[in-house]
């Protein structure tokens, strides 16, 4: 059967075995994510909440560091696609044992998994995944290198609340230097036009940042006027070698987003974080909690998503509008 | 397009529970159109239901064509309800099973019924439509395309070589 369209097909092309990065990714990349996403968006609405486009495909999920959101995320994910899906966290698996990341890897592949999730916090581990394995590798964060799910699930967040990214105006506060969220979230909103700030103590911006074409601010205040956005940051205890700042209660005097900082911000500005929140350090409970806080919306659209990445690398979806 | 409507309506004595659901693209104008001249001739607007149909295909993971997800509305509960599954060209039936089959996760409807523009046979699964504009004789190569006009009138049809 066919279709004639009164528009022309879209000929936006997806011929990507994994997802390891926002950097290489293009634009319109990006957006075939989104609006790939917007239409599985409504599946997580319906009564009956799957589809079975992924049945018989298995995807693992293996994470080398702590999680919940994210990898219950993706489990979700999968199982609305009606993929199989399989979990491995290091503290239970035979890592203990002194397993090497190459050999876990190929026992896994000797089990023909069609996709491979995966978190290490070793910047660039699903990259030797990606070079050595058929199946499709999804980066869930990679030492302080790159998160490019949440990225995504950022800006399909901020396109629903925003409706545009040109000329959008978005605040990254917090801890920039040990962020892979804010590398991630910087390379898409600014591929996507928008204008990022970021604001943090001196000792969590990395030199040189402003050369990904953002602007830096040295106050929370001046961060947040203005801005369109504001994406707070997590306090990453774990990926400090040594102590960035006095104590969190200093931490959060100057970098907090509290309502006494919010009082600068636009009416209809929105407040981001990408979780898990230490409530009265980086964010105060009532704005976490107010109105400007989108953070929950944040998680429902990260099913939506990861779906649509497993859709696009495993289904061979995306490309042109189809003549079926 | 006539014949399809007073077809429809002949056959559905209870109008009060029947509505619409084309299936994207061809069959959403198709759809539009049926309500119009059952409106005309009724003065009912039937609820129209917009199905795609790409995550339920039973070809998705094994070809090597590419399918644009895009969205499913269906504002009303299928739930009781007398659907006529619209779309403009039946072929295999392979996409009027994946459209039974997405219908149902969203709701139990009472009976449903399909109405097509061109029936152009070769079917590969046991599906029939209830209601046929037109029957085409085409060989297994060739395809049909029905073209629409900007305001989604049917323009014609047109049967050509198929270009895999």
């Amino acid at each position: 059967m066919s279709e004639t369209l009164t528009h022309a097909a879209k000929e936006i092309s997806w011929d990507k075995k994994d997802l390891l990065d926002i950097k290489s990714l293009s634009a319109d990349e990006i957006e075939l994510v989104l609006n790939t996403a917007e239409s599985f968006k409504q599946i997580s609405e319906r009564d009956i909440k799957k589809v079975p486009t992924l049945r018989g495909k298995t995807v693992i999920t293996l994470f080398y560091e702590a999680s919940t959101r994210t990898r219950v995320s993706f489990e979700i994910a999968g199982k609305r696609l009606s993929a199989d899906t399989v979990n491995i966290s290091t503290s239970t698996s035979s890592v203990q044992k002194g397993e090497t990341l190459i050999d876990m890897a190929k026992n896994l592949e000797a089990m023909a998994p069609d996709a491979i999730i995966m978190r290490h916090n070793v910047p660039g581990a699903p990259y030797i995944l990606a070079s050595r394995l058929a199946a499709s590798i999804i980066n869930a964060g990679d030492g302080a290198h790159e998160h490019p799910t949440q990225a995504l699930l950022d800006a399909f967040t901020i396109r629903e609340k925003k409706g545009r990214f040109e000329k959008l105006r978005v605040s990254l506060i917090g801890d920039i230097a040990h962020s892979r969220v804010a590398r991630s979230n910087i390379f898409c909103l600014t591929k996507l036009g928008a204008n990022v700030t970021v604001s943090g103590p001196a000792t969590m911006l990395p030199r040189y940042v402003e050369r990904l074409g953002v602007r830096v601010v040295s106050t929370i205040q001046e961060a947040v006027e203005g801005s369109d956005v504001i994406m707070m940051l997590r306090i990453q205890k774990e990926r400090m070698g040594k102590v960035l700042f006095p104590s969190t209660r200093d931490y959060s005097r100057f970098f907090g987003l509290t309502p006494d900082v919010m009082r600068g911000a636009l009416p209809d500005a929105i407040v981001m974080h990408p979780g898990p929140m230490n409530r009265g350090v980086e964010i105060s409970s009532e704005v976490a909690d107010g109105p400007y806080s989108v953070i929950l919306d944040q998680v429902t659209n990260g099913v939506a998503v990861r779906m649509a990445i497993l859709y696009l690398l495993l289904g061979r979806g995306g490309g042109y509008e189809d003549a079926h | 397009m006539n014949r399809l409507a007073s077809e429809i309506l002949e056959k559905t004595p209870d109008l009060s529970t029947l509505v619409l659901v084309g299936m994207r693209t061809g069959g959403i104008y198709l759809a539009r159109i049926l309500q119009d001249k059952i409106k005309a001739s009724e003065g009912i607007e039937l609820p129209i239901g917009v199905l795609d149909i790409t995550l339920y295909r039973d070809d998705i993971t094994i070809t090597n064509q590419h399918h644009f997800v895009r969205k499913t509305e269906i504002p009303f509960a299928l739930g009781g309800k007398d659907v006529v599954l619209v779309d403009d060209v039946l072929f295999t039936g392979r996409s009027t099973r994946a459209a039974l089959d997405a219908m149902m996760d969203h709701g139990r409807p009472k009976t449903v019924r399909l109405a097509v523009l061109i029936d152009r046979g070769q079917r590969e699964l046991p599906i029939r439509p209830d209601f046929v504009g037109k029957d085409v004789a085409v060989l297994p190569d060739e395809s049909v395309e029905v073209l629409f006009d900007e305001k989604g009138k049917v323009k014609g049809a047109v049967v050509e070589k198929r270009k895999s």
